[in-house]
């Protein structure tokens, strides 16, 4: 039988916005050739004509499933050109938000990789407890369901609204039994390990060469954490574990998100019992002193860097967004071999989200 | 006195025939008119027939949708017919009938348009020897569960004609995957239906499910049962054997170039052999019609089909896909072995017993 070629996008069931470009011999693919890009917005161009704080809302337009971690990473780089201290309750509210965004983002990969492997029920559930974080946190804290601009340089845009604490703690421990049903469900799933056992093997020094990030990195053994390596906001004083798992395939890459998501409910109960008082935000000047800078956070799908060079005036010279989902773009090269049912497994095991890679 | 009788001597057409010159025309139309008002025409369009099957099979379809709500903690269908949505599916169909069917440009035109018709056909053909009680059948043939046996046979095929006259690589793709699925699920379906035949001494449905009046033979061959079931979800593809119509994979497979009323029939057609793989199971091992004489035998069978379908639908709302080598592995390494032990098994009874 001789090779077929086809492109799975970007008008396919289950592709977003990319295309993969599929050579298939028998059931075997013979090439996988990625093809991102389809949604580029010029994220990078706009943000040099819009002035500094213009461009949060800008910004967080790239990963809209993971808003706070993007602004976080952009705020992170002003302060440091302007050389202010953010105050310390500002920091716990960032880390508050960056772990719910965390789970909300984490949420999604796991409702979407369930219809992937044609699991309806872990399509739905997900994306049901998604909303009730979103309503019930993210709304109540930010003023915003999912675009909520609430990381901004100098600190966060609002205070806590009262009673926040016991409806997140309540949020929290509804959603920390769901992850028990999660687990029966889907991942202790005989045909779920068996579909993804061995499958998409990506071993140490392969990951560390294509410089993959976050769960697809630490799914392979390498203990590659920002939140640890370089703390940031308040990461250094909360006591948090990094799940680290040496298979390397689909099977260790999911089950990476699937403990976070435990890590970051504990996270954000730890912020809520250390939660300082004071001020929550500081003032910033509208322009920028003249300096480079590069900053880096954990965002949900690995490491997200900004680089930002400013020319003294109100607006940025330059944006520079590396995001994760462009670097663990590589990781479709392991698709080259396996069988075409083995296809959506090795994709959504990356966790690759078109919006946050073309930017 | 059946009520296609009641309409036809109401309208009283027999008395225009009698007026008509030609001998020969009245001659056609008497006979026509005969087979109107016979039993068996009855029989066809009301009650086992078409009309009770469509309605039977249109609320399956409400029952799918409303139970995988309830397993996955959402509504399901809530306004078509006010009762919990019951018309929804009818709503459906009727939305599908307004839509226009697109036929690609470098289809084989003729073939694709055949292929739904086809399929409804058939799987509307397997019910005729479906018995719902004594008396309630279309044909009780001798050889009813190799009829069965030979219309099945039939799917992978036109599931493979309906990815090449599409001209298409996902239907194609899905064509070639339902034929090896179909066919390699066929082998232990029958071979674990033969545990019941051996049993029953007859291919006859009417006489398999006499030959349960003391024993249901889901309790004499439990190996054969499971074999059974998991065989004939793997030949309606169903979740979590639904791989030719995998929809990450290959969006809809044999059938993703149909839309629109084509589509619909398709879906009909999916949904005939969904309530015929639950009745056969019926048939085969739960005792069909049999149970306490308050409610009419129809009753009970169709009682025991819709809790078949449930089990059906609910591994849907439990399990992923299976991987096509997976499914081909379990089918000729496991199913086959057992499927032999179970006939082993079935004559050791039938000599211990009978």
């Amino acid at each position: 039988m001789s090779a077929i070629y086809f492109s799975v996008g970007p008008q396919h069931a289950g592709s977003g916005h990319f295309r993969m470009k599929i050579t298939l011999q028998g059931d075997i693919i013979l090439n996988a050739e990625p093809d991102p890009g389809f949604v580029h917005r010029s994220v990078e161009k706009i943000a040099e004509t819009r002035e500094y704080l213009q461009n949060v809302p800008l910004i967080e337009r790239q990963c809209l499933s993971d808003v706070s971690s993007v602004t976080l990473a952009y705020a992170m780089g002003i302060e440091e050109l302007l050389g202010i201290e953010v105050p310390p309750r500002a920091q716990y509210i960032r880390v508050i938000m960056c772990e719910l965004s965390r789970i909300m983002s984490h949420l999604y990969w796991l409702a979407i990789f369930g219809i992937f492997l044609g699991h309806s029920t872990m399509f739905m559930w997900p994306f049901g407890d998604r909303d009730i974080f979103i309503t019930e946190t993210a709304e109540k804290i930010a003023g915003a369901r999912v675009s909520y601009s609430y990381i901004i340089p100098g600190g966060v845009r609002y205070d806590l609204p009262d009673g926040i604490k016991e409806h997140t703690l309540k949020t929290l421990d509804y959603f920390q039994g769901r992850l028990k049903e999660y687990d029966a469900i889907f991942f202790s799933n005989p045909i779920f390990k068996r579909r993804t056992k061995g499958v998409g093997v990506l071993s140490r020094p392969d990951a560390i060469r294509m410089g993959v990030t976050g769960p697809t990195l630490r799914g392979s053994g390498v203990r590659g954490d920002i939140r640890k390596d370089e703390p940031y906001a308040a990461y250094d004083e909360l006591d948090f574990e990094i799940p680290v798992f040496s298979e390397g395939d689909a099977y260790s890459r999911s089950l990476v998100r699937f403990r976070e998501m435990e890590i970051s409910s504990s996270i954000i109960r730890q912020a809520f019992e250390n939660l300082p008082e004071g001020d929550f935000k500081v003032k910033t000047r509208k322009k920028v002193p003249e300096g480079e800078v590069f900053s880096r956070v954990e965002a949900a799908r690995g490491e997200l860097a900004c680089y930002i060079i400013s020319d003294g005036t109100r607006k940025p010279y330059r944006v520079k967004m590396s995001t994760p989902s462009f670097r663990n773009l590589p990781g479709f090269s392991l698709m080259k071999g396996s069988m075409l049912a083995d296809l959506p497994t090795i994709w959504m095991s990356l966790d690759y989200w078109p919006l946050d890679a073309d930017r | 006195m059946n009520i296609i009788n009641i309409i036809l001597d109401f309208l009283n057409l027999e008395n225009f025939i009698s007026n008509i010159p030609n001998a020969d025309v009245q001659e056609l139309l008497t006979i026509v008119f005969v087979f109107l008002r016979s039993d068996l025409f009855f029989k066809i369009l009301f009650f086992p027939g078409i009309f009770t099957i469509l309605i039977f099979v249109a609320e399956l379809m409400w029952l799918e949708l409303k139970f995988l709500a309830k397993v996955q903690l959402r509504v399901g269908p809530q306004y078509a017919g006010r009762i919990g949505g019951i018309l929804q599916p009818i709503a459906d169909f009727i939305k599908l009938l307004f839509k226009e069917s697109i036929v690609p440009e470098k289809a084989s035109k003729v073939l694709f348009l055949l292929i739904p018709i086809m399929l409804v056909t058939l799987a509307a053909t397997t019910l005729t020897v479906i018995p719902l009680s004594e008396t309630d059948v279309i044909s009780n043939l001798d050889v009813g569960l190799l009829f069965t046996f030979a219309i099945l046979a039939m799917f992978p095929v036109i599931a493979l004609l309906a990815g090449w006259a599409s001209n298409s690589k996902y239907p194609f793709i899905g064509g070639i995957r339902a034929l090896f699925q179909q066919v390699s699920y066929e082998v232990p379906l029958w071979l674990s239906a033969l545990g019941v035949v051996i049993l029953a001494e007859s291919l006859n449905f009417t006489s398999i499910i006499k030959a349960q009046s003391t024993f249901w033979f889901i309790l004499l061959l439990p190996l054969g049962a499971f074999i059974f079931l998991v065989a004939i979800i793997a030949e309606l593809e169903r979740l979590p054997f639904d791989i030719p119509e995998a929809e990450s994979e290959i969006v809809s497979g044999w059938m993703a170039e149909y839309s629109g009323l084509n589509f619909g029939l398709i879906m009909l057609s999916l949904y005939i052999k969904l309530y015929f793989g639950a009745a056969l199971f019926t048939a085969l091992f739960l005792g069909g019609w049999l149970g306490p004489s308050i409610l009419p035998p129809a009753f009970w069978f169709l009682t025991k089909t819709v809790i078949v379908v449930s089990i059906i639908i609910l591994l849907r709302g439990v399990l992923p896909r299976f991987r096509l080598a997976d499914l081909l592995q379990i089918g000729w390494r496991r199913l086959l072995i057992l499927s032999m032990v179970n006939i082993f098994l079935a004559i050791t009874v039938k000599l211990v017993l009978f």
